[in-house]
């Protein structure tokens, strides 16, 4: 499943989108990401499911403002939740 | 949400038992229940087959309205809710349904809800409730393979629409029509923020452009704005809408004419699929619980 | 030699006249209604009055703000040319604090960031536009919910100690989590200050992606609000300077730009 996080408003589109057939609960992500964004939860889409990574229910409203510090404007752009990630489930739609 | 736009978004209460249906030769009665910021609905399923059902305001106090919705439900059954094993909670509200021994998000419900409905040729489903907008992409068993749910912004929701309505003083129902009184599709508002939409839409106005014209406008930068979100998750046949908005001619409309698909129409009323949903994941864990599965 | 910035926000029009890049002449401000080119006029008008200047004795003179193409070679300010607000904002406060690297404007329906190099030359910049949440535009429709004036918000704010988190992220759901404020008896002071603090988080995030090195200005309109500053300070942990008459460092910017581009 392709978990879209975030939203679109009048600047823009942000979304953290978490593939979470890739997605092997380790947590990794969690601790790597500065601003708390992400966390674990259930999965609630399969109730034979275990753990997956998802953004928090009160960052989804602001991953625009809370993720702006791991995009900077210029030079590389390193963001740690993604490298953190071995199974390359995250992706950032901005 | 202020008194005032909530008597705006009018919400019909009601209540409804399935005359030919008996609990008695039932081997699992679960529920569903359904918290939403505007709406909250109770659904009650025989072996997985829609029973009763009841949908009210959401109050205050969400417990309270989930106990109050839950018992309407069971009004005419002789059921109390101590009597239905498994019951699920769901939407926005759905930690404060005291008897529902566990929460499932509305993402899943829905989905699941949706595919009861409209049956398993479901592939995407749009719900636009007053406060969000849902897109989500399931496979033929109800499942989801994509979704997404925007909550931050008022724009594509019906809280933006309840802002025009009050901009150019036209009921919340007759919007949608008023929106499709226009010879041509003028080109649409600019502006996403709906704060900014609407000042440029008091400029049209200001312009002389009519009425008709400018909530074409805006509606239709409304649907460019849901199909953008659509094209997210992935667009496949069969198509269902969902939600409030789900009523809003405009809408519906221009998203069949800009997608090339026709929304499929519903056989039971789509305000309860998320709590449809709930009462068949209910059936499931149920199931589960008790070694059926 | 006289020059002359117009600075044409979402809100209002803003001029200075300028003296060989010393002396400010004149500054004044107006509203930009319907129609931009009329109001702008309006205000260039009012300039000129207070200094008893003639047109024509103003040798170039550049645009800056949304508006700016509405008076781009169109008589009778015929402005020469026009620039992005960004570039007249780093010229402008750079003008008035040498030391300035990080510049924050917060206007009416945007909110930049500007990282300053040398003589005022941008190095990088970040803009929120077109999302009410992240501008003034998101303090007014606060002001309205609140049912006081936008410019007792600051003072009302200032009051407060209480940290309120304020939930929404969009002006119009934030209307309404204010009005439930207002009826679960939370006072009006520690409401104003729940919108400061929100506002400022959001800026000061986006200014995190040009990042922060001092000296700091803040401008535009917002930067009146002596409620803003404090929880920006604590937001981006430094210290901001704010220029006497923060609403005209653009229309400064421009005037000096135009100084520049006369002296080429």
């Amino acid at each position: 499943m392709q978990a879209h996080y975030g939203y679109k408003d009048g600047s823009g589109d942000y979304f953290i989108i978490i593939d979470t057939d890739k997605c092997n609960g380790c947590g990794k992500c969690v601790n790597a990401c500065p601003y708390g964004v992400l966390e674990l939860i259930e999965d609630e889409f399969d109730i034979e499911g275990g753990l997956m990574a998802a953004v928090t229910e009160e960052q989804r409203k602001k991953i625009k403002y809370s993720c702006g510090p791991c995009k900077p404007v210029s030079g590389e752009r390193r963001l740690p939740c993604v490298l953190a990630c071995e199974p390359k489930a995250i992706t950032h739609s901005w | 949400m202020s008194e005032k736009s909530r008597e705006f978004w009018r919400w019909r209460e009601y209540r409804y038992t399935m005359p030919d249906m008996d609990w008695h030769d039932t081997k699992v009665v679960t529920a569903g229940v359904d918290i939403g910021s505007v709406g909250s609905k109770a659904v009650v399923m025989l072996d997985g087959e829609l029973y009763s059902f009841a949908a009210m305001r959401t109050g205050g106090e969400s417990e309270e309205t989930a106990i109050k919705v839950m018992n309407w439900a069971l009004e005419e059954t002789e059921l109390k809710t101590e009597n239905v094993p498994y019951v699920v909670g769901t939407g926005y509200g759905r930690v404060n349904v005291p008897f529902a021994k566990r929460t499932i998000t509305e993402i899943a419900c829905h989905a699941r809800g949706a595919h009861y409905i409209y049956g398993p040729t479901v592939r995407t489903v749009l719900d636009i409730g007053g406060q969000d907008c849902k897109a989500i992409r399931c496979d033929e068993k109800g499942k989801v393979m994509s979704f997404l749910m925007n909550d931050k912004c008022a724009a594509g929701t019906g809280r933006g629409l309840e802002v025009f309505a009050d901009l150019i003083r036209v009921p919340i129902e007759e919007l949608g029509k008023t929106s499709l009184d226009v010879e041509d599709e003028p080109p649409p508002v600019s502006n996403t923020c709906v704060i900014f939409a609407k000042a440029e839409s008091l400029a049209l106005l200001r312009q002389g452009l009519s009425r008709e014209k400018v909530a074409a406008a805006y509606h239709l930068a409304m649907v460019n704005r849901i199909i953008d979100l659509l094209t997210r998750v992935g667009i496949e046949k069969d198509f269902v809408v969902t939600g409030g908005v789900a009523k809003n001619t405009g809408i519906v409309s221009r998203l069949e004419r800009n997608l090339g698909i026709k929304p499929l129409e519903p056989k039971l009323d789509p305000i309860l699929a998320g709590a449809m949903g709930a009462a068949l994941f209910a059936k499931a864990l149920y199931e589960k619980e008790i070694g059926l599965r | 030699m006289i020059t002359a910035g117009v600075d044409i926000g979402a809100k209002y029009a803003k001029i200075v006249l300028l003296e060989d890049a010393k002396n400010i002449l004149a500054n004044a401000n107006g509203i930009v209604g319907f129609d931009i080119l009329k109001s702008a006029t309006e205000v260039f008008q009012k300039a000129l009055d207070n200094t008893s200047l003639k047109r024509d004795q103003i040798v170039h003179v550049v645009a800056t703000g949304m508006g700016r193409k509405a008076i781009h070679m169109k008589p009778p300010i015929n402005a020469g040319e026009i620039v992005p607000e960004v570039i007249a904002d780093a010229k402008g406060a750079y003008h008035l604090i040498p030391t300035v690297k990080t510049v924050i404007d917060v206007g009416a329906e945007e909110g930049r960031g500007v990282k300053v190099g040398e003589n005022g030359k941008v190095r990088d910049f970040v803009i929120n536009e077109r999302c009410a949440a992240g501008a003034g535009t998101f303090m007014e429709t606060m002001a309205r919910a609140l049912e006081v004036g936008v410019e007792d918000m600051g003072p009302l704010a200032l009051k407060s100690t209480k940290a309120i988190p304020m939930n929404a992220q969009c002006c119009v759901f934030a209307e309404s989590e204010v009005v439930t404020l207002i009826h679960s008896k939370t006072s009006k002071e520690d409401i104003s200050k729940a919108i400061h603090d929100a506002m400022a988080g959001r800026i000061a995030s986006m200014v995190l992606r040009v990042g922060v090195e001092k000296d700091v200005a803040l401008i535009g309109g917002v930067a009146r609000n002596p409620g803003f500053l404090p929880p920006l300070k604590k937001e981006l942990n430094t210290e901001i300077l704010v220029p006497e008459h923060p609403q005209y460092v653009g229309a400064l910017g421009a005037a000096l730009l135009a100084l520049e581009m006369e002296a080429k």
